[in-house]
């Protein structure tokens, strides 16, 4: 069953499988299933969703059941398996105790309002995937907080939360933490 | 989640192989003193020790997952209740099973169990049967601290065979590791987390296993039932009885389920030696196929060209007038191998009485030149279980997997611990286990692709080359992939020749056969014959065969074979349980010979437009699980059965018929009270029997004239559902398989017979034409099947009007 096939792979971009190839390299050969996070996440950068055809693909490259890789996909909150989620950036609002209890119902109504979307949609001209967060994102201390993309960004205000979404407009997609 | 499971259950069954019986643990359950060997879990010794434990998850045959949490149990020192199916036992331990704590930790987890499981039991198909119910019984409380609404999950249609009531699932996983473990396709699986889990396929997707229905028997609740037999009957209205499967030569145990005489519903019985737990679709959901329309009701004669009803003294009288006095060349006698040991041997015994010797259950078979080679019956060389320990293994002309599920099953085994499977098939196929290599060629190839291996063998072995092998041996020069094969069997210490169902119907089996026979002998291989239907071990020991009378001894006057009987017609044929246009090698040919033949008499359950057509009497014989009877298996296991249900209308078991035309005739030794006093008689006769198929290579083989390699050949390996007049019946089995109707064709082929047009649509059909007849029919791209060739199976309706399973054919827009 296992073992990589790459010859009958056409769905799958080179950057992709470039990608997968070298997680799968960093595990012993016998255990190349763990590199299958890594895999949807290289899938999630490239398409911010992951879609049935492109799971199957994944499956068909690393030799796994399909079923396995959509066991994987439905289990973590960090991929997406809803094309509505496809946006150019994600934003998670954490809506747990800590944060509750600091505002966080006013951070998500503030964002509901600024891009005209409710939670779980995503704005008409794909810039942004408002997700529904459902987990504790485990920064309390700097509560409230939101995601954006794969940065934190702690005690948020209504003037942080706008110059932030400005400027992922602008400047595309934020990797750094803001620094002020 | 139960993948950490898997892993460790990986490990502790490791543990478990190198059980040292020396080294046993001792330790105390309910404060008594019990033993068992290191690594056994704590469930496996309560079990057999008849301590009961409640368990979901927990199954004997497949690894441990502990995420059901049913079967806590206290054990000394451990903080918290341990569970039973994931607990190894250790020197010195002290378990309670039924303490406080214990009970406590059983309650609590059936009360999250019950969280968010319906109360739909009185519409449940699984109440009464069911194993949270029962438990619920036992461990649930009358009152629940959850008083939230309780979730609710969307079905998945995952066929015509299982239906899904998903939010009934316990998430016990028992059905996905089923997938995995035993029927080698993972298409079942818990997609989401936590409350929002589900046991499911994800995308929709027919469950495509001809295992499939052994998920509705482990499903310890009502989330996977038969959809065939659903809503028909509760369980505890029903009377189950033991039964034998009917549709492939490994005799599987099944419990057959009657309601008001009727048989509504099969499932899997036990046997460790020969079909573990587990039974296929087929054996699973042909009963449907008992009550189909057109069962016959009562004894009937033409008269005239008109049908008409008559009691048994007028039918049974005609058939003596008609036999009585016919001329015993005459006559030609073709039975079902799936009939009983007791009907095949009394129907033998019937007519060699009045000097008829043309008796065959070989419909399919055509090549007969090496018949006297075969041992007392062609059987497995070995036990069913023996299968599991093999370490290389080549199939010749076998689709084992849909032909024997349950001997796959073991190869299986065997292939996952490392044994080297090879195949010789006219196709590639789907295997649920690793194949090194298929060798896949077309038919007339077969020969050649053998010969190769065998040239192989000799030179590996330094044996001589058998003077009566010297024609196909001699100038042959073996190729690399030939010699790896022969080396790969020669260096196994327990390798198999298994020779299956697809060879024997092949128009030079003969040939096969020695060639499987030498490649045996000088590779060390045992040599195994898997092919044949429920009772051909039995009609071989029964003498359903025109060369040996029963228990193999020898014949005076030599009748002639099934081939040949329809080759060279008879005037008076009689059929049982037979429907030539689907059981016989060339339809065509076998239609004609009845449809000039004076007389046809046909016992069988069933008459369908054909049989109207050229019989002349019928018999009603009573359907499968309507009699009582034996059949043999390939190893030679002798399994009797009573009958589970009435007979249809006017029917009557198929032995009592034939004791009763012996008296009609004055043949003697027809005064048998019961089915068990035939097989008696017969079980003296055959006695015991040494069988390793081993034969004399000598050059009775067919001289295989190749055949025309330019023309279309056609694969006519018999349907899946096709094998039987029980099964053809059995509507969701049909409807499961639509393909096997279809003709199969690789693109390539598709393209350069310009046939692109017909897959256009599905009505478009192609014109299949076979020995002057033409046929249509729809098809279907397969590109496992080889250039040059056509699959179109036997047995199936269209393929009723064509001729020989292996020939050429052409086929047109």
């Amino acid at each position: 069953m296992a073992g990589v096939n790459k010859k009958t792979n056409t769905i799958l971009s080179k950057h992709e499988c470039d990608d997968i190839d070298s997680w799968i390299a960093r595990f012993p050969e016998e255990r190349s299933q763990s590199a299958l996070l890594a895999a949807l996440r290289a899938v999630m950068h490239e398409d911010h969703y992951l879609s049935t055809e492109k799971m199957d693909a994944v499956a068909e490259y690393m030799g796994l059941p399909k079923i396995a890789v959509y066991e994987v996909a439905s289990f973590y909150s960090m991929y997406e398996l809803d094309k509505k989620a496809a946006a150019k950036n994600s934003i998670s609002v954490c809506t747990n105790v800590s944060c509750m209890l600091n505002g966080s119902d006013e951070v998500v109504e503030h964002i509901e309002e600024r891009l005209g979307i409710k939670m779980g949609e995503s704005t008409p001209d794909g810039q942004f995937f408002f997700k529904i967060e459902e987990e504790c994102l485990a920064a309390c201390c700097g509560a409230p907080m939101m995601q954006l993309n794969h940065v934190y960004h702690e005690n948020l205000t209504k003037e942080k939360i706008d110059a932030l979404l400005d400027s992922v407009k602008t400047n595309g997609i934020l990797h750094k933490k803001e620094t002020s | 989640m139960f993948h950490g499971g898997y892993e460790m259950s990986k490990k502790i069954s490791k543990i478990e192989e190198n059980k040292v019986v020396e080294n046993m643990v001792t330790f105390t359950i309910n404060d008594k003193e019990h033993k068992a060997a290191p690594g056994s879990m704590l469930i496996e010794v309560t079990d057999a020790a008849d301590i009961h434990i409640p368990r979901f998850c927990y199954h004997k045959k497949l690894t441990v997952a502990a995420n059901c949490r049913m079967c806590l149990v206290e054990v000394e020192k451990a903080p918290k209740p341990l569970p039973a199916c994931a607990t190894p036992v250790m020197e010195g331990m002290k378990v309670w099973t039924k303490s406080e704590k214990a009970l406590t930790a059983q309650k609590d987890t059936m009360e999250f169990l019950l969280i968010n499981h319906p109360l739909d039991c009185p519409i449940c198909d699984q109440g009464g049967e069911c194993e949270l119910q029962d438990l619920s019984m036992a461990f649930g409380g009358s009152t629940s601290s959850y008083q939230e609404l309780k979730r609710v999950v969307v079905d998945k249609d995952i066929g015509e065979l299982v239906a899904t009531e998903m939010t009934r699932c316990i998430q016990c996983t028992r059905c996905v590791r089923f997938g995995e473990e035993v029927s080698g396709m993972r298409e079942l699986g818990a997609t989401g987390r936590g409350d929002r889990m589900e046991i499911g396929t994800f995308v929709e997707k027919s469950i495509d296993s001809e295992l499939s229905g052994n998920i509705i028997d482990i499903c310890p609740v009502g989330a996977l039932t038969a959809k065939p037999s659903r809503y028909h009957s509760r369980s505890w209205e029903m009377l189950q009885s033991e039964g034998i499967g009917s549709h492939d030569s490994v005799g599987s145990n099944v419990r057959l389920h009657t309601f008001k005489n009727k048989l509504v519903r099969v499932i899997a019985g036990e046997n460790e030696a020969i079909n573990e737990c587990w039974i296929s679709d087929r054996d699973r959901f042909s009963y449907q196929g008992v009550y189909a329309e057109d069962r016959v009701k009562s004894p009937m004669i033409k008269k005239n060209g008109m049908w008409k009803e008559v009691d048994w003294s007028e039918a049974l009288e005609a058939v003596a007038n008609e036999i009585k006095d016919a001329n015993p060349d005459a006559v030609g006698v073709l039975a079902s191998a799936r009939a009983t040991l007791e009907e095949q041997y009394l129907l033998q015994k019937l007519m060699r009485g009045i000097g008829v010797n043309n008796i065959d259950h070989r419909l399919r078979q055509i090549d007969f030149h090496d018949q006297e080679n075969t041992d007392l019956f062609p059987n497995l060389g070995m036990s069913i279980t023996d299968i599991e320990d093999t370490d290389a293994v080549i199939l010749i002309g076998s689709n084992v997997r849909k032909e024997q599920p349950m001997i796959n099953h073991r190869i299986r085994k065997a292939a996952l611990k490392g044994a080297k499977i090879y195949t010789v098939n006219p196709r590639e196929l789907a295997f649920n286990y690793d194949v090194v290599e298929q060798c896949v060629v077309t038919p007339a190839e077969m020969v050649n692709q053998l010969i190769l291996i065998a040239k192989a063998s000799f030179t590996l072995s330094k044996n001589k080359i058998p003077a009566g092998l010297g024609d196909l041996l001699k100038s042959v020069r073996s190729n690399k992939n030939a010699k790896s094969i022969a080396e790969s069997l020669a260096n196994a210490k327990n390798a198999a020749v298994f020779v299956g169902s697809i060879a024997e119907q092949h128009p030079a089996y003969s040939t096969l056969r020695v060639l499987a026979l030498v490649i045996a002998e000088n590779t060390g291989a045992k040599l195994g014959f898997i092919g044949g239907a429920a009772n051909t071990s039995g009609a071989w020991l029964a003498g359903l065969i025109p060369h040996r009378k029963e228990a193999g001894k020898p014949v005076e006057n030599m009748g002639k074979n099934a081939a040949e009987m329809l080759n060279h017609p008879k005037k008076i044929y009689v059929l049982m349980d037979v429907e030539l246009e689907a059981d016989s090698d060339n339809p065509q040919q076998a239609l004609a010979a009845l449809n000039q033949a004076e007389c046809v008499i046909a016992i069988t359950p069933y008459m369908n437009k054909k049989m109207l057509a050229n019989a002349d009497i019928i018999l009603p014989s009573a359907a499968y699980s309507e009699t009582s009877g034996t059949f043999v298996n390939i190893e030679g296991t002798w399994q009797s059965f009573k009958a589970a249900s009435k007979s249809y209308e006017d029917a009557r078991p198929a032995w009592k018929i034939l004791r009763v035309l012996g008296n009609h005739l004055n043949v003697k030794g027809f005064d048998y009270v019961s089915s068990r006093d035939v097989r008696d008689e017969l079980k003296v006769l055959c006695g015991q029997s040494e069988n390793d198929n081993k034969f004399e290579a000598t050059g009775t083989y067919a001289t295989h004239t190749s055949f025309d390699n330019k023309s279309l050949q056609r694969i006519g390996e018999v349907g899946e559902y096709a094998c039987d007049s029980l099964v053809r019946r059995a509507k969701a089995l049909q409807d499961s398989q639509p393909e096997q109707q279809k003709v199969q064709l690789n693109n390539k082929v598709i393209k350069s017979l310009g046939l692109e047009a017909a897959l256009t649509s599905n009505s478009h059909k192609v014109q299949v034409k076979q020995g002057g007849v033409m046929v249509e029919m729809s098809m279907s791209v397969n590109d496992m099947i080889p250039d040059g060739c056509a699959l179109i199976m036997a047995g199936t309706k269209s393929s009723g009007l064509l001729g020989s399973a292996f020939g050429e054919i052409e086929v047109n827009l």
